[in-house]
């Protein structure tokens, strides 16, 4: 350690250093705790007493007494010698370690660290320089300068670290105006008695000193805020009442503050006057009244208004927050300035600043003025009684307002209504639930107390009246007819099982008169198959459900039974009815339901009110690129009422009671039969979908009535359907009406056989004239009549929609086999090849439906258009329209794959079809570049799938390069 | 003494690259700018979604949250909130400042293509695939809708909202807007699965781009054809199109790796910017100046994913020369 003697000089030593031990001496014993004490010098234990009893070592070797005992002060009690007077100081109880350098009274002078000037000594410096220089190794005061202590706090080296400098103030950089308007406004605060000091202001003013506009200068320097300690006894903050400032008056005094915000506080110490307290200059004051020359007649005696006081504690804080109440004035003003802020409260992301300028606002238009003679009265008309005017009078009336006068509500003014009154007339929707007390009782009880309730009333009253508000159903069980009593003991007995056996028909009823229920014909699941009868009874019963009938229950019940029987079979029938309901509403509402075929079996529908226009029309429309009426349809649409609300837009319907487009109920039949065709020998050939359950007997399959598959079939067979789709072309021309309005005249009674053909008949003759045939297949036919022959011509035409329909058939119709409920026939593709892939992803993926997933892509690009995937081998990917590696492999086998699936079955009638067109091809040269190009392109589509990809990048190339030429000719124009 | 010739005006396009930012997101699904333009939303296919300042090019926060690729994202009008919406079914709501979700709105059957917020962000609408649109309100705790439109007949694929109007395009190529002041919806039919649907900054029209690959400008009131614009590729992808910030231009990505700007008007091909070699999947032209977004899935070359994204800003000095089809 330390006790090297040669390399003592080198070292420091701290601390006591340890005996060395003895080889010889036996351990010692360790002292024990509590014998380890520290003592002073004197050998006085030296020991914490706490902070009452002196710190260290008070009293007598740490007894409160001296070292003669506990003696008192001596007391001298006697006439002629009284006792000293005792003048105690501090310093009379404190030893000389307190009065030590250490001590609580160190008696020497020092300046302490704290307060050691940080500023350079400018005469010291040079002095010390010229020492430095004059010393024989110059610069000898480096050293000195490298062990100086630091004198300076931490704080004091940040800030000088950022910039700061001795005599400046903490802040941000102000302008040299802002410096100068602070400076005049200290100058001005002077009171009226003071003269008037505006001269030097305004030569301030007018100095015309070059302020550079980019200079910014430190801010003023301020003296700390000193703090009062408070020793009034008044509120926090109160002030009191300045004598001078009240009597002071003028234009700033009106209210006098009695209680100053921190930000007000401030401004006053930092000499800076308050806005309105800026004195005009002039003298005023209330010793001066108000002159004859000041030409605003302040009031002098003025009042104080509550306004001026905060009612809330604490008030706002300015700024936000991140520099508290001493926060720079320039921080405080600004934030005051920038009130937009204050939308956003929170703490604001790193590099994220707001918005500088506001988006641009709304136009809010005024409201219309009013007409110079508008009168804000409201006139009501007369209230009439109508028996006592005549009745063409009355009807006026009638018609003018709406209703008759005896329909007035009520009285009795507002306070009279009650709640489903008013209810009604604010237009909200009724509560669920019990709407009385008495619904919650069971009957037999609600018999029983208007059993006890009826003598009284019958006694002492006339007729009892319904209570306004209360549900007829209360009466049930009290009105006074033995059929109903009858019925109320039935109830009573029915709903000893259930509490609510009627909500739980009700529910039952209304799921399985659902569409859901509808498609659920086969039902397999039998309840009560243990005893036939029953099962038959329940069977009965969910079938009348079916059809909507509310006394399914009563009606499949065995009559012959008791009552507690059938009291309990209701029970159960109802039990049994909610448990095995059809597939939850939450599995049907994930398939859109596809509107042409929905609910075939069902008897009524529920459908949008309006429908669609044919979409064969728009695709000929589209292909024309006739945009406009033809494609638009326009529909009723109720927005919710909060979504108005949010979008600050008036509800369009008011009074509606529903969102969304307006449903009706249809008949099954009536919606579909004119897009049905009968059951020709091609229905049945149809593809029937042989994955779905079998159709039953009477009913037919969705396959046979769906419109764009029977169209396809059709097309196939009979000739005379091409005029079908021109009536149909005409039906749609004249408005969703044909389609709708048709539907509920024929009776859904009627065989569809019959109606089918009566269909087909009313179609034919509904045959639209010559030129609006022409007017939509113009531009193809007349070419391509000149060149082939007539009948083939129409050969051709036929196919040619039938390309274009195949595919929208053909991808449907797969597509529902696998699936119930879901998709509209895709858009049929038309122009490019590329749709395909595209209406082969539009399968939606039914359970059977879904490809064994391959990978996750797969998975992912079941619907609609896909999004690029992020593969790691885009370098390969793409690299010019000609499609290659492993991208282009892999669509193409999710082409093939569904295309598989899809053309399973058509693939021998395609390849047909293609030769055909091939044929005609040959023939038809001067069809239009246009056709050509599609016709290309859905032939590519259509037929194998390996050529479909640089089929379509040929084509768009060759697109492209023609519209180029276009271009390039115009600009040579 | 004569007048010096005019100067040419140079057709105001974004048609220089000045810079891409590597966002490490694997593919970029969407990029869009924010209400004022001063910052771009990433939306990547490593389930975040990213915010970045267009200015400096720095990312500022990264949002994470979202349990699959995240497929469109909107900011607020006050920059407070963000919304995205993912192949997860959900929609989110964060909060920008503390990238903490605000909500998390699960209702949705299928991934959830876009979403937007309604001009003063008390709605969000996110329109999904599997055919409906849903408006969730921001303002009420509630987790439910406060309305679903159900009508598409086929998933939607795009989305928008001005001020009280509603813009959906579907798979079943029929474009919906909703009029919520008049409480009519009207259906233009396009027969092709639409991609992405606009409007123009006028309000008086629509754009939608379809997979037949064309661009289709309609009139809003009428639903009538006023330009069509062709010559790009989209085929298979749901990609982008947009207009410009002043309505003079139409742009669309394309599948061939370029964005192709067309003449509103004349519906001329003006400027195809060449991206990269993959498909552009979307963009984002800025609300007030001339300036685009492109997103694209960029190729890795440190192994890494790389997008490119190019921020094209008109300036007179081209950094680097693109051919230029229609410009003599």
């Amino acid at each position: 350690m330390a006790s090297d003697s040669d390399s003592d000089g080198d070292f420091v030593t701290f601390g006591t250093p340890l005996e060395p031990l003895e080889e010889d001496e036996p351990l010692r014993k360790p002292v024990p705790l509590h014998e380890q004490t520290v003592k002073d010098e004197k050998g006085r234990y030296q020991r914490f007493h706490g902070a009452f009893t002196g710190g260290f070592s008070a009293g007598y070797f740490n007894t409160v007494g001296t070292k003669e005992g506990w003696t008192p002060a001596t007391f001298v009690s006697s006439r002629q010698q009284k006792a000293g007077r005792q003048n105690a100081r501090p310093e009379d109880f404190m030893d000389e370690e307190d009065l030590g350098d250490h001590g609580i009274a160190p008696r020497q002078i020092t300046t302490t660290a704290d307060f050691a000037s940080g500023r350079k000594d400018v005469i010291r410096d040079k002095a010390r320089a010229i020492t430095s220089l004059s010393a024989p190794i110059p610069g000898d005061t480096v050293l000195e300068d490298l062990v100086a202590p630091a004198r300076s706090s931490m704080g004091v080296e940040l800030l000088r670290k950022m910039g700061w400098k001795d005599g400046q103030g903490v802040g941000p950089r102000v302008k040299r105006r802002l410096c100068k308007q602070r400076a005049d406004s200290g100058t001005r605060a002077f009171v009226s008695a003071s003269p008037p000091n505006g001269l030097s202001g305004s030569q301030d003013e007018e100095d015309g000193e070059f302020v550079p506009e980019n200079v910014t200068f430190a801010p003023k320097d301020v003296t700390p805020i000193d703090f009062t300690p408070k020793v009034d006894l008044h509120g926090l903050g109160y002030r009191g009442l300045n004598p001078l400032a009240a009597l002071r008056g003028g234009p700033g005094a009106g209210h006098i503050n009695l209680f100053t915000m921190d930000s007000d506080r401030s401004n006053s110490l930092f000499g800076e006057d308050r806005k309105g307290q800026r004195r005009r200059g002039g003298v005023a004051g209330q010793g001066f009244g108000v002159g004859a020359m000041e030409d605003d007649d302040e009031d002098i005696y003025h009042r104080d208004i509550m306004s001026n006081y905060d009612t809330v504690l604490g008030g706002e804080e300015p700024g936000d927050g991140l520099y508290g109440w001493t926060a720079p004035q320039q921080y405080n003003r600004k934030k005051k300035d920038h009130s937009k802020d204050a939308a956003y409260l929170g703490k604001i992301l790193e590099g994220f600043t707001l918005a500088s300028d506001k988006l641009e606002t709304k136009t809010i238009f005024p409201p219309p003025n009013l007409p110079r003679d508008f009168r804000p009265v409201h006139y009501f008309r007369p209230v009439v009684d109508l028996s006592s005017v005549s009745p063409m009078v009355a009807q006026a009336l009638q018609t003018s307002r709406g209703h008759m006068a005896q329909e007035e509500p009520s009285k009795g003014g507002r306070h009279q209504l009650d709640s489903a009154q008013r209810r009604e007339l604010l237009g909200e929707a009724t509560l669920q639930g019990p709407s009385s007390v008495f619904d919650l009782l069971k009957v037999e009880d609600r018999e029983r107390l208007s059993g006890l309730r009826r003598p009284s009333s019958d006694t002492s009253s006339g007729p009892r009246q319904p209570t306004p508000g209360r549900p007829e159903q209360l009466c049930s069980g009290c009105r006074d007819s033995p059929a109903a009593a009858r019925a109320s003991a039935q109830k009573a007995l029915s709903s000893r099982f259930t509490p609510h056996a009627e909500q739980q028909q009700q529910e039952a009823l209304s799921v399985w008169s659902g569409p859901t229920a509808q498609a659920q014909t086969g039902q397999t699941f039998k309840p009560f198959e243990r005893t036939p009868h029953k099962q038959a009874r329940y069977d009965l019963y969910i079938d009348q459900l079916k059809q909507g009938d509310r006394d399914a229950l009563e009606l499949s019940l065995d009559p012959t039974m008791t009552e507690w029987e059938r009291g309990r079979e209701r029970d159960e029938f109802v039990r049994a009815a909610l448990l095995y309901k059809p597939s939850s509403s939450s599995l049907s509402c994930r398939f859109t339901r596809g509107k042409q075929d929905d609910g075939v079996e069902a008897d009524t529908v529920e459908v949008t009110r309006d429908q669609e226009n044919d979409v064969d029309d728009k695709q000929a429309a589209v292909k024309m690129k006739m945009f406009g009426k033809l494609t638009r349809d326009t529909f009723e649409w109720h927005p919710d009422n909060l979504l108005c609300k949010r979008f600050n837009v008036p509800d369009p319907y008011p009074g509606s009671g529903f969102v969304g487009m307006p449903k009706v109920k249809r008949d099954k039949f009536s919606v579909f039969n004119f897009l049905t065709v009968s059951e020709s020998p091609t229905a049945s050939a149809s593809p029937a979908p042989q994955g779905v359950k079998p159709s039953e007997p009477g009913k037919r399959s969705r396959w046979d009535v769906s419109g764009q598959a029977g169209n396809k079939e059709r097309k196939e067979k009979d000739p005379v359907s091409e005029f079908l789709s021109v009536a149909r072309i005409e039906a749609s021309g004249s408005g969703p009406e044909a389609s709708t309005t048709d539907g509920p005249t024929t009776d859904p009674t009627v065989e569809p056989d019959t109606e089918q053909k009566d269909e087909e008949e009313e179609e034919e003759e509904s045959r639209p004239s010559m030129d609006l045939f022409k007017a939509i297949f113009a531009s193809s036919s007349d070419e391509k009549s000149s060149s082939s022959s007539e009948g083939e011509s129409e050969e051709e035409e036929e196919e040619k929609e039938e390309g274009v329909r195949s595919k929208a058939g053909t991808g449907p119709q797969i597509s529902n086999q696998l699936n119930v409920n879901t998709t509209q026939p895709a858009p049929p593709v038309s122009t490019t090849p590329s749709q395909n892939p595209d209406v082969v992803f539009k399968m939606p993926s039914g359970p059977a439906a879904a490809p064994p997933p391959r990978d996750q892509e797969m998975e992912e690009e079941e619907f609609g258009p896909r999004l690029p995937p992020p593969s790691s081998t885009l370098t390969e990917r793409r690299p010019s329209p000609t499609p290659s590696a492993k991208d282009d492999k892999h669509k193409k086998k999710c082409k093939e794959k569904h295309k598989a699936k899809k053309h399973g079955k058509h693939k021998k009638d395609k390849k047909k079809k293609k030769n055909k067109r091939h044929k005609h091809k040959g023939k038809q040269k001067k069809s239009s570049r246009k056709e050509e190009s599609s016709d290309s392109s859905s032939e590519g589509s259509d037929g194998n799938s390996q050529e479909d990809g640089e089929e379509g990048g040929g084509v768009s190339t060759e697109e492209l390069l023609r519209r180029l030429k276009g271009i390039r000719g115009k600009n040579l124009q | 003494m004569s007048f010096p010739q005019p100067k040419p005006e140079v057709p105001q396009l974004p048609q220089n690259l000045l810079r891409t930012i590597d966002c490490q997101q694997g593919a970029v699904r969407a990029v869009r700018f924010n209400a004022d333009g001063n910052y771009l939303l990433s939306c990547g296919s490593d389930k975040s979604l990213k915010l970045w300042s267009v200015s400096r090019g720095t990312l500022l926060k990264t949002y994470s949250g979202h349990g699959y690729e995240v497929l469109d994202a909107d900011g607020s009008y006050d920059n407070s909130q963000l919304c995205s919406c993912s192949s997860d079914k959900t929609v989110i709501l964060w909060d920008v400042a503390t990238g903490q979700v605000t909500r998390k709105l699960r209702g949705h059957a299928g991934k959830v293509n876009c979403v937007q917020f309604n001009e003063e962000a008390t709605v969000i609408l996110s329109g999904s695939i599997d055919g409906t649109v849903r408006c969730w309100d921001t303002r009420s705790r509630k987790f439910d809708p406060i309305q679903i439109l159900d009508e598409a007949q086929d998933g939607v694929s795009s989305l928008k909202v001005s001020e009280h109007e509603l813009l959906t395009g579907s798979v079943d190529g029929r474009v919906r807007r909703y009029d919520l002041r008049m409480g009519q919806l009207h259906v233009d039919f396009i027969n092709s699965p639409i991609t992405c649907v606009c409007f123009s900054a006028d309000g008086q029209c629509t754009l939608t781009s379809s997979l037949d690959s064309t661009v289709r400008l309609l009139d809003k009131s009428t639903g009538e054809m006023l330009g069509e614009y062709t010559g790009h590729k989209m085929k298979g992808y749901k990609l982008d199109c947009c207009l410009s910030s002043k309505d003079t231009h139409v742009l669309s990505c394309s599948e061939d790796g370029h964005v192709y700007c067309w003449d509103l008007v004349e519906g001329s091909l003006m400027l195809k910017l060449p991206v990269g070699k993959a498909v552009v999947q979307s963009l984002s032209f800025h609300p007030s100046e001339t300036r685009l977004l492109t997103a694209m899935e960029g190729r890795s070359g440190i192994g890494f994913w790389l997008r490119e994204m190019v921020v094209c800003l008109k300036c007179d000095v081209p950094l680097l020369p693109w051919l230029k089809y229609g410009i003599n």
